[in-house]
């Protein structure tokens, strides 16, 4: 299969096999007027399988939300077609409108306007709760 | 940025001392505070009802010599016509000095701290916090006991929708030597993010138990809740489980004769009248002791003193 080096852009590397779609959605990659390739289950000596996305222009990533979904991803910053930067996302200590509380009591399933702010309660088990309401979500890759 | 009061964790146990300090100083010499809040108006937002709550903290401002405005249903308010909270509690920041909020939905004055300019107190958010409540309960078991560590505590009834169970747990964790017994139906077990966060994380080791009467002897206190109907989605769940512990003078024949009863009240049926000519029970002293421990705390996030 052959994919284009893209010249200035970003490759999202290391993404868990399958779950390049999400990351997709969620970045609202659908939204750019620029080539987008997503690869799925390319082979990976550190991972067995592993997906890519390359974007085929600079733009500013959400990283709080790549590192909730998978902190295993590198990003990859290409300008005239080489690599000069490439970072380690982590988990966030903080989240903004990434996810929304599940807890029907919570005041933001009442009124939809506010923040959903999330904190990280547990790095191991990437447990974050509701700064509103204290609900847990237990981190897992939807 | 004003200081408020959403959880009580927002205070540290050095400010929480302090609170009770200044509270039992006021319970000696309440002339001393007559004037200290002369001039300043507390908004009490009630979007649900109570009784206790929104009186004591009118009779706290009062006492401080300050004016109270507000509202105690949702009903009277210009929620009835769609307003949302944020923009309720805005307008109202614009009026008040200091607004104290109660509201059915978990984390409310949580986003109402968001946008006011004025210190916001949560007095009670669903099943979730009730801060103000718990400081009455610290009052109450420090004048009771002359200390915050050091005793068995066992709290009985509905220990998941019951917020003042959660605060005080939180509370009393950051205390040593205290020793906790849960006492519920399955069904009403203490939440887990409680377990965790205020006693797991910790290392605090705790007992949890469906039979009031197996722990009796062993407790200094005991902690009666309601089953709160208002907190069911499901009518035949909340009638299944609200009759699970009635306090009776037969239950406390094996109690210690040093035991201290709190309730936070209202009550319904879990603590049968005859236990209030008790000795033992301290729930109408435990009244009285949140009008003095709000008087403080109004003072504190004022930044006002005698």
């Amino acid at each position: 299969m052959n994919i284009d080096s893209i010249q200035n852009g970003v490759v999202l590397d290391h993404i868990r096999a399958g779950k390049s779609m999400l990351i997709y959605q969620y970045l609202h990659l659908d939204t750019l007027n620029c080539s987008v390739a997503i690869i799925q289950n390319a082979r990976s000596v550190r991972m067995g399988k592993k997906d890519i996305i390359k974007v085929d222009t600079p733009m500013e990533l959400d990283l709080d939300v790549l590192g909730y979904f998978d902190s295993n991803i590198t990003v990859n910053i290409i300008r005239d077609g080489k690599l000069v930067d490439k970072k380690h996302v982590e988990l966030p200590k903080k989240l903004v409108n990434v996810i929304r509380c599940r807890n029907p009591r919570c005041i933001t399933m009442a009124e939809e306007h506010l923040d959903a702010i999330f904190l990280l309660s547990d790095p191991v088990r990437h447990t974050y709760r509701c700064a509103y309401c204290d609900t847990a979500t237990d981190k897992t890759f939807p | 940025m004003p200081r408020h009061l959403i959880d009580i964790t927002d205070l540290t146990t050095q400010e929480i001392d302090a609170l009770l300090a200044t509270a039992e100083n006021i319970l000696d010499h309440p002339e001393a505070y007559c004037d200290v809040c002369a001039r300043k108006q507390l908004a009490t937002l009630f979007f649900e009802p109570s009784t206790r709550t929104r009186l004591s903290f009118e009779s706290a401002m009062l006492a401080l010599g300050g004016q109270v405005l507000g509202f105690s249903s949702a009903d009277s308010s210009s929620t009835a016509k769609g307003e949302s909270l944020t923009d309720t509690v805005h307008t109202v920041s614009c009026y008040a000095d200091i607004i104290a909020m109660r509201h059915p939905k978990e984390g409310a004055p949580f986003a109402a701290a968001q946008v006011s300019e004025v210190p916001i107190i949560n007095a009670g958010d669903g099943g979730h916090n009730h801060p103000t409540q718990t400081l009455t309960d610290l009052l109450t078991i420090h004048r009771e006991r002359g200390s915050l560590h050091g005793f068995t505590i066992g709290f009985c009834g509905d220990l998941k929708f019951g917020r003042t169970v959660h605060s005080l747990v939180n509370a009393l964790s950051r205390y040593p030597g205290i020793r906790y017994v849960f006492i519920s139906p399955l069904e009403l077990k203490l939440p887990r993010y409680v377990k965790e966060h205020s006693l797991k994380n910790r290392n605090i080791p705790y007992e949890q138990t469906t039979e009031l009467s197996s722990v009796m002897p062993e407790l200094d206190i005991l902690y009666m809740t309601r089953v709160q109907k208002e907190r069911f989605f499901n009518e035949e769940d909340y009638l299944r489980l609200k009759d699970s512990y009635i306090l009776t003078p037969a239950k406390l024949s094996d109690a210690k004769p040093d035991l201290s009863i709190l309730h936070p009240l209202p009550r319904v049926n879990e603590i049968s009248t005859a236990v209030d000519r008790d000795p033992r029970a301290v729930y109408w002293k435990q009244v009285r002791y949140g009008k003095y421990i709000r008087m403080a705390l109004i003072m504190f996030l004022l930044g006002l003193t005698p």
